[in-house]
């Protein structure tokens, strides 16, 4: 299946490749970051593309987005969110949260693998995840639904009723 | 510059000493270049364009500002390791990837003063020759992405950055890079990896120190955050007067982000050296839940060797050997190597004694597990290691032979990597070991000793054939 990118989406990803004067393969993140935003994840096919944008063997896209875990292969949720695990959100409740998280967006975690750490509920509403640390320790329990950040979140029911 | 007032319950603790984080809180401040320019914004520049290179750099020598991203590297000294015969372009890179758990201050930078990194990036640029210049920001900021865009794009517009800045002949440009979610790109070469659009492998030392081999192999400059905005308050003030800040050879301010066990978590900026672990602890964090003790502080985000409550520390003070307790530790970055840990990145994370430390050295296996880049086998197999004899532990199925196993997989990781990660995944176990060593003890089982090396032994023969 071709991928259908509008103008307006190219035209980004042109601008994104004049940042980089020197070598146009560092453009490869901001490029698949724009890809996943528009699509929602990075599928085989926005990798030719993104391979034959920046004139590289599909392979170095590839291995990029199978390296970072801010790229996804398979789709998310309509919101997904990201729950810190590390420490001093543990000492505040990040498992918890979790937790409540999964329960309030009816989310089944139990086939969770470190090579497919999303979870998405049974209606695709909602996906979570782990994160580790999201650089705001001191108001833990912290997390992300979409760009959106949350601090001290104590009431995960509140939280996503807020998302429609 | 006005007087600064403060959005109503954040106003700075009496003890700070607001420079970095002046404008962070502020009442009536927002992130736009008016409010900075109104303010005196962008003045550092256009007087640090009148002066000659080197003259800037010999400013921030003078003033002996350390890199708050982790090392504490002098930051005038760094800049100085650029080839002197340089034919080559030289590159800018501000480290924004705040990846270090405990640590969240550049954050604060980013999303309320992000003109204040600007100009001090396009300072630093000046100074070292720099013309091209990214901000490797972490994927999981995209609010501060766009903020930091949008200042970019007004300082652009008003001539402070682009082609002859300020009519000097000086030209400049500044991108915003995302990175997209592995704590390892703040690592400074695993960082010029990812932006060159690769895995973050970091690259082995020698040869690639990047002031002589960093992005596209040409000498590059990288900085935290906070060291950068360091630079324009340097010039403002002048390299001595600035060094007149903090303690010797521990100059400035910087932040302290304090996370965990207290009473009131935050960030304060204060002079290097000038308030003690115990004053951070009680006076500006206003102390630890009601009846709880200090059981461990990690003093210098999740890498930094722990530090156990009521430990004393023999160190040199003038010519005299002096002996102190853990709170009376200056929070500096020399005491605290002499401590045997160190100030790093300046989280602070307070872990009381209603804490299993079983638990907490395993939620930091895990991070690391995680986050190993692979490249090297100690780190990529003993980070996984550490990580599953403490899940052992947690789960209560691990023999007290474990504590050692757990020891022996740490001591073979640092020093044998391509990066510092080596040291940063296993310093941790090895501290919590040395200091901690009867609290692991106590969650193993003595009669599961047998069981699990029979386990163990069945799992590796599977594995050979
Ligand atoms: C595993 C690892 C992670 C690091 N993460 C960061 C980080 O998130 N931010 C940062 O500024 N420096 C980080 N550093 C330190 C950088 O490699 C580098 O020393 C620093 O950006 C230099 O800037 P400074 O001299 O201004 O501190 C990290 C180092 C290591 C080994
Ligand atoms: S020490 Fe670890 S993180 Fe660093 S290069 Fe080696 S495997 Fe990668
Ligand atoms: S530990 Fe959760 S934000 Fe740092």
């Amino acid at each position: 299946m071709a991928l259908e990118i509008p103008k307006a989406l190219e035209k980004e990803i042109d601008e994104r490749i004049t940042h980089y004067p020197v070598s146009k393969r560092s453009a490869v993140l901001p490029v698949l970051h724009a890809l996943q935003h528009h699509f929602g994840l990075i599928s085989e096919e926005a990798v030719v593309w993104t391979a034959a944008k920046l004139e590289l063997e599909p392979i170095k896209v590839l291995e990029v987005v199978t390296f970072y875990p801010g790229f996804r292969q398979s789709a998310p949720g309509k919101y997904h969110i990201r729950v810190c695990r590390t420490l001093a959100c543990a000492m505040a409740g990040g498992h918890e949260l979790m937790e409540s998280l999964c329960a309030a967006g009816k989310i089944d975690r139990s086939g969770v693998t470190h090579h497919h750490p999303i979870a998405v509920g049974a209606d695709g509403k909602f996906s979570i995840e782990f994160a580790e640390c999201l650089a705001s320790c001191g108001t833990g329990p912290v997390c992300m639904v979409n760009d959106d950040f949350h601090e001290n979140v104590t009431d995960a029911s509140a939280l996503l009723a807020r998302y429609k | 510059m006005s007087a600064v007032t403060y959005i109503a319950g954040k106003e700075p603790h009496p003890r700070e000493h607001r420079m970095i984080f002046r404008n962070v809180d502020r009442k009536g401040w927002d992130v736009s270049i008016e409010a900075y320019s109104k303010d005196g914004g962008y003045a550092q520049l256009e007087a640090a364009l009148k002066m000659e290179p080197k003259a800037i750099t010999d400013e921030v020598k003078k003033a002996g500002v350390r890199g708050r991203g982790g090392a504490g590297f002098p930051a005038g000294v760094k800049w100085t390791f650029i080839p002197p015969n340089n034919t080559k372009p030289v590159y800018l890179i501000c480290n924004a990837d705040e990846s270090e758990p405990g640590t969240f201050k550049d954050r604060y930078i980013i999303h309320q003063d992000p003109h204040q990194l600007i100009e001090g990036m396009a300072i630093a640029c000046y100074a070292v020759g720099a013309h091209l210049a990214y901000i490797y920001i972490r994927e999981e900021f995209p609010e501060g992405a766009k903020i930091l865009e949008k200042a970019i794009a007004e300082a652009r517009e008003k001539g402070f950055l682009g082609k002859d800045i300020g009519g000097s002949g000086f030209d400049l440009e500044i991108y915003v890079h995302r990175g997209a979610g592995a704590y390892i790109c703040g690592e400074e070469t695993g960082l010029i990896e990812s932006l060159e659009g690769k895995r973050p492998y970091p690259r082995i030392k020698p040869p690639y120190f990047p002031a002589a081999m960093g992005l596209y192999l040409c000498p590059t400059i990288v900085n935290n955050v906070e060291t950068l905005c360091h630079v324009k308050h340097i010039l403002q003030m002048g390299g001595e007067e600035y060094a007149k800040l903090g303690t010797p050879n521990n100059t400035g301010t910087r932040i302290l982000c304090v996370s965990g066990d207290v009473q009131k978590p935050g960030y304060f900026e204060v002079e290097v050296g000038k308030v003690t672990l115990g004053e951070v602890i009680h006076d500006l964090c206003g102390g630890l839940k009601p009846g709880r003790k200090i059981q461990a502080v990690i003093p210098g985000g999740s890498s930094a060797k722990v530090l156990r409550g009521g430990e004393t520390f023999k160190i040199k003070r003038g010519e005299d050997m002096v002996e102190i307790g853990l709170e009376d530790i200056p929070m500096d970055f020399d005491t605290l190597a002499a401590c045997g840990s160190m100030a790093g990145s300046g989280g602070v994370m307070v872990i009381d004694d209603s804490r299993s430390i079983s638990w907490v050295l395993n939620n930091l296996n895990t991070f690391y597990a995680h986050e190993s880049c692979g490249q090297c086998t100690p780190c990529r197999e003993g980070s996984l290691w550490m990580k599953k004899i403490t899940d052992r532990l947690v789960a209560g199925k691990a023999s007290p032979d474990d504590i050692d196993t757990l020891d022996s997989v740490a001591r073979n990781i640092d020093g044998r990597t391509v990066c510092a990660f080596g040291e940063a995944c296993s310093w941790p176990t090895e501290s919590f070991v040395a200091k901690f060593r009867d609290e692991l003890v106590a969650d193993t089982k003595p009669e599961l000793a047998d069981a699990i090396v029979n386990a163990e032994t069945e799992v590796a023969a599977a594995n050979l054939r």
